[in-house]
């Protein structure tokens, strides 16, 4: 019997969401422990199971994972989203490589003010809308297939619907020049476990607000003064 | 024509400098075009060469790939060395970007302004003695193998030997309290491949430098 995975983080989006989405899209049911006081991380730190001392953290097949990338790759290859070969993964590894860079343009968003907000979202959107979307419009275009690698589902497509769609939270006609992708996000939404972790009552957290900020704050004693891009 | 990989970037180590590590524990000869001006890298980006307007950029089987990690992930797939199933891949993954985290402070370093430098240092000093290095301390104690991983050279002993290189030339004594590293620094220092790649004439490249600072802010426009 297998045990389901269990998530150690906050409770909301963090660097948490793309296992989250990844889990979720694979039909893979997971736990979650939310970090709530500096108590409790002093413990878990204490408890040697956050290999540096960070989370995201992953209990998964016996394993304490840590580092996101490292989770996202091994969840991705146990559930058949990595590519059938080498060259796949590589294109896979692209192009999660590029909607990291775009989501992780927005990491710092909630715990910047209210006038860096302005600034970031600008920012952010301009990236999404000159550098990145444009990249996803063309492989889609140029293959004329439903998913961006091998004519298949793969971790890429739901790193690129979950870019998308926070993107969207930003921008609401962010996709306006992009019609490949309006379809894409169709399509892909409507993948039956994509779809049941698009409904309510999911595990998908929220955009985050003052409660997360604090929260993050208080347990890492960390960023405090982060300034936009 | 020759179907060496071709790496395009500045001269200098950079992002690229893990990849250069990485082929060259495998063996594999690869070459190099420098980026010299911002003109050179406008044009690349025309050409549609990088499919996200940035290098590294890597050349190898038919494919421009771009983005670090891919690029190394590729590599290390190809070569055997990568571990022999998911989970040692996925050992060589946590440590991988574990020594990733910390190496990103010493990319920074040259770019942070006279003022902040010597608390930049003391922080990579810190993150070193007291967040990674101890891992990598406990796991081969733990094991008493030569490798990180799997009883077999992998990508993670590569990267892990290039960033305690980088440390110790900004912190000579970081070693100091690791043993086990300080044996594993020798051995891996002396695997053919990567002896080679330590001699001068290699493709390894110096420490950052006051013109390779301003070169990257030139063709950047940082």
């Amino acid at each position: 019997m297998a045990a389901k995975p269990v998530l150690y983080y906050f409770n909301g989006r963090g660097k948490m969401e793309s296992i989250r989405w990844l889990l979720a899209a694979a039909g893979v049911e997971f736990e979650e422990v939310f970090l709530e006081t500096r108590e409790q991380y002093e413990k878990l730190l204490k408890s040697g199971i956050l290999m540096f001392q960070q989370v995201p953290m992953v209990e998964i097949d016996g394993m304490k994972m840590v580092q996101t990338r490292a989770i996202l790759s091994y969840i991705a290859a146990k559930y058949n989203l990595y590519g059938k070969d080498l060259k796949e993964r590589a294109l896979i590894d692209m192009y999660v490589g590029g909607t990291e860079d775009l989501m992780g343009f927005l990491l710092s968003y909630p715990f910047l003010s209210a006038e860096d907000q302005v600034k970031q979202r600008a920012f952010v959107v301009q990236k999404a809308t000159s550098r990145y979307f444009p990249v996803y419009e063309k492989v889609l275009k140029d293959h004329g297939q439903d998913f961006l690698v091998g004519n298949r589902l793969s971790w890429a497509d739901i790193h690129l619907l979950e870019a998308i769609l926070m993107i969207e939270e930003k921008k609401s006609d962010a996709l306006s020049g992009f019609p490949l992708l309006q379809a894409f996000k169709k399509r892909i939404s409507s993948v039956p476990t994509i779809k049941k972790f698009l409904a309510p009552g999911s595990k998908r957290k929220p955009i985050s607000d003052d409660v997360y900020v604090e929260t993050v704050r208080k347990v890492l004693r960390m960023y405090y003064d982060l300034k936009p891009n | 024509m020759s179907g060496k990989p071709r790496l395009t970037y500045i001269n200098g180590r950079g992002r690229m400098e893990t990849i250069r590590w990485l082929l060259a524990a495998a063996g594999v000869e690869f070459e190099e075009i420098f980026l010299q001006s911002r003109e050179q890298l406008l044009k690349l980006i025309k050409d549609g060469s990088l499919l996200f307007q940035q290098v590294p950029l890597v050349e190898i089987d038919g494919m421009k790939l771009v983005q670090t990690r891919a690029i190394l992930s590729y590599i290390a797939g190809k070569y055997n060395l990568y571990g022999k199933d998911l989970k040692e891949r996925a050992l060589i993954d946590m440590y991988v970007e574990g020594v990733s985290d910390l190496m990103q402070l010493i990319f920074m370093f040259p770019f942070t302004p006279p003022e902040a430098k010597e608390k930049n240092l003391a922080s990579i000093a810190e993150k070193a003695t007291e967040r990674y290095f101890p891992v990598f301390e406990k796991v081969l104690k733990q094991h008493g193998q030569d490798f990180l991983v799997g009883n077999r050279f992998s990508w993670a002993d590569v990267q892990l030997l290039e960033a305690i290189l980088a440390v110790e030339e900004k912190v000579p004594s970081v070693l100091s309290g690791f043993p086990q590293l300080q044996a594993f620094k020798t051995k891996m220092s002396n695997m053919p491949t990567i002896k080679k790649f330590l001699q001068p004439g290699s493709p390894r490249k110096p420490p950052p430098d006051e013109r390779y600072v301003a070169t990257v802010m030139e063709i950047f426009k940082l």
